[in-house]
């Protein structure tokens, strides 16, 4: 710190002569050419060559006089020195035996660096560093952790089929103790073990579970994996959940996955068709025989009179809707010129009808 | 002017008991196994893992002493560590090759072994990781080499697993290792062919499935259609096979309606010019009764 002025103008003297340096023409001895303005003036920096106050103070803790004002009495520089190595003390008491434990940690204490406890939350004092140390474990907070870190990735599955799966696992430290003292890196094991474990489960799936209707299943197999995983290696950790982001298939596929489904969506109308026709023919059917029954009922009471009604009904509207020709003699009928009376208007067919049935 | 009171004496006599106590004392953590090397002669070792441990009750983790500039510690890491192998290829029996991804995790329980089979003072555990990692590569080739490549994909995995893990554990005996377990965490096809096979594979397979459901559909369709015909026929006999003499005149009269137009229906595409000759049933009574 004292020193520091010093190598300052130290520092910018040797700037100055550095020959060809960026502030002007190498020849700086040069006195006619342009005055570097960073250079510093003849006679150093202004108020360089003063005492700082921590010269002032050291002065005095040494116990000289100096030029300045006398330390009070009965402040020798030996309580000086007592009352530096005090405040130390006290800082390194003060840092090292009290912890402040968030309500989501615990301290896992270590005595002579033996395992002797868990601080639960608040303030706690214990002695200081270094024989005792507190490290500090965040317990209660669910962390997640995302797969793969960056988009999708792909995982056979048991039908040789290739998905593209992203999922999440959350876990939290169940237990402080294993956790900071039985797995070099717990973080990169949890990780390790959720990927060999999802692996391990959607092998044994087929690629339309996987996709489909099966993850609740796989989310709770993998997770019931991993606990038993991690707790064969005393990790202390909980595996609160895993969950499926994506199971899909390659994005190559998608084409080919839509068009399954555009084939069951086709096929389901197909068979809506089919279903529709149905009910029209059927019930153009009951109102075919219904019809007919209630004619029939008729009919069976007074059958020839009906008959011959029904008929008459049937000539009369059908007849009443065409051209009609009475021929008298048999035999005539390949000479009649039919083409051109087809071409006669009705409005002249209609007199001739008339004629024809005064006869 | 006495010892004591000369601050610079006190100062380099504390600095003096520091240093012998920081070389006498050494703070041994619950993570931590310590060999003590007496002029490079392994003497004894501290913390040692055993199997059933409880960590803060029967370790040898605390404060322990040691002669100042003689012993000598080597810091071995207690824990489970991790030997991570990444992209081993891997040939099944049935000659498919695949790219496997896989860790052990072990633990040193004997670290004066680790110590003097690696010949290491220092990063122990990292020494006898590189020496586990080519024999995880041998023992994942030999194992997975001898079952077909559907028997990874089903959970006969397991199985291979095991066997892995005892392979490797004979081997790594000597380097004072307990394997604690092995496990693939990817097993993947190569990129390139086997990769484009495989896709290629379930591409033609989504096809032959969307294929199959379109003519199912169809057939269900089908049926739906012959089903209603049938239904629709069986109701028009039930009606009409109770006379079949007025059924035939009842239908002959729609159907003439029909054909003529004249049932409110739509008009029928020809025009229709009826010849009939005198002596039709419908034009008798012309005659008159008197006939």
């Amino acid at each position: 710190m004292i020193t520091l002025p010093r190598w300052f103008r130290r520092q910018s003297i040797l700037m100055n002569e550095t020959p060809g340096g960026p502030w002007g023409p190498g020849n700086d001895d040069d006195k006619s050419g342009p005055r570097n303005p960073w250079a510093v003036p003849p006679g150093g920096r202004k108020g360089a060559s003063r005492p700082t106050a921590l010269d002032e103070f050291l002065k005095r803790a040494r116990g000289a006089g100096g030029g300045g004002p006398q330390l009070p009495p009965g402040v020798t520089a030996r309580n000086l020195w007592l009352i530096g190595t005090g405040v130390i003390v006290a800082l390194w008491l003060v840092f090292t035996s009290i912890h402040q434990i968030g309500p989501q940690q615990r301290g896992v204490v270590t005595y002579f660096g033996r395992y002797s406890g868990i601080l639960d939350p608040g303030i706690r004092l214990t002695l200081p560093a270094p024989i005792v140390d507190v490290q500090k474990v965040d317990v209660e907070q669910v962390r997640n952790d995302d797969f793969p870190r960056d988009g999708g990735e792909n995982v056979l599955t048991g039908d040789r089929n290739i998905i593209d799966l992203a999922y999440t696992v959350r876990w939290r430290v169940e237990n402080p103790r294993d956790f900071v003292f039985e797995i070099k890196d717990p973080e990169e094991t949890v990780r390790a073990t959720a990927e060999s474990a999802m692996r391990a489960v959607v092998a044994t799936t087929t690629l339309n579970e996987a996709i489909g209707a099966g993850r609740t299943t796989i989310e709770a197999r993998v997770t019931r994996a991993m606990q038993q995983i991690l707790d064969d290696y005393q990790a202390g950790v909980r595996i609160q959940g895993v969950s499926i982001k994506q199971a899909s298939a390659p994005a190559s596929l998608v084409d080919d996955f839509n068009a399954v489904t555009a084939a069951q969506q086709e096929a389901v109308a197909n068979l809506n068709n089919a279903r529709s026709y149905s009910q029209q023919v059927i019930a153009h059917a009951q109102g075919e025989a219904a019809a007919f029954d209630k004619v029939y009922e008729q009919y069976r009471l007074a059958p020839e009179v009906t008959r011959r009604r029904m008929y008459y009904e049937t000539m009369e509207a059908v007849l009443g809707r065409t051209d009609k020709v009475i021929v008298e003699t048999p035999g005539v009928a390949p000479y009649l010129p039919l083409d051109r009376l087809r071409k006669v208007p009705d409005a002249q067919a209609q007199p001739a009808q008339q004629q024809g049935g005064q006869r | 002017m006495s010892l004591a009171r000369n601050p610079i004496a006190i100062g380099f006599a504390a600095l003096a008991a520091v240093i012998v106590a920081a070389a006498t004392f050494a703070i041994v953590p619950e993570t931590k196994q310590a060999v003590i090397l007496r002029f490079e002669n392994p003497v004894t070792t501290i913390n040692q893992w055993q199997p059933g441990q409880v960590i803060g009750r029967n370790t040898g983790a605390g404060l322990i002493a040691r002669i100042p500039f003689i012993d000598k510690i080597v810091w071995v890491d207690k824990r489970v560590l991790d030997a991570d192998l990444d992209n081993t290829l891997v040939l099944s029996t049935d000659q498919l090759r695949l790219n496997v991804d896989a860790f052990a995790r072990f633990r040193i329980v004997d670290p004066l072994k680790a110590v003097t089979s690696t010949g290491s003072t220092s990063a122990t555990e990292e020494r006898v990781a590189d020496q586990l990692r080519p024999l995880l590569g041998t023992a994942l080739r030999n194992e997975l080499g001898k079952v077909p490549f559907s028997s990874l994909l089903t959970p006969e995995r397991g199985d291979v697993m095991e066997a892995i893990q005892n392979s490797l554990q004979r081997n790594a005996r000597q380097y004072g290792v307990q394997i604690v377990d092995v496990r693939i965490k990817h097993a993947d096809l190569p990129e390139g062919s086997p990769l484009e096979s495989a896709l290629q594979s379930m591409r033609t397979a989504r096809q032959q499935e969307a294929n199959t459901i379109r003519a199912q559909g169809q057939k269900q369709a089908q049926i739906v259609r012959a089903e209603a015909d049938a239904t629709a026929a069986k109701i028009y006999a039930d009606a009409f096979s109770k006379d079949a003499d007025f059924y035939d005149f009842y239908r002959a009269m729609q159907s003439y309606r029909r054909t003529f137009g004249a049932d409110g229906g739509p008009a029928p595409e020809g025009s229709t010019t009826i010849l009939m000759s005198r002596d039709n049933s419908y034009l008798k009574e012309f005659e008159g009764r008197g006939k």
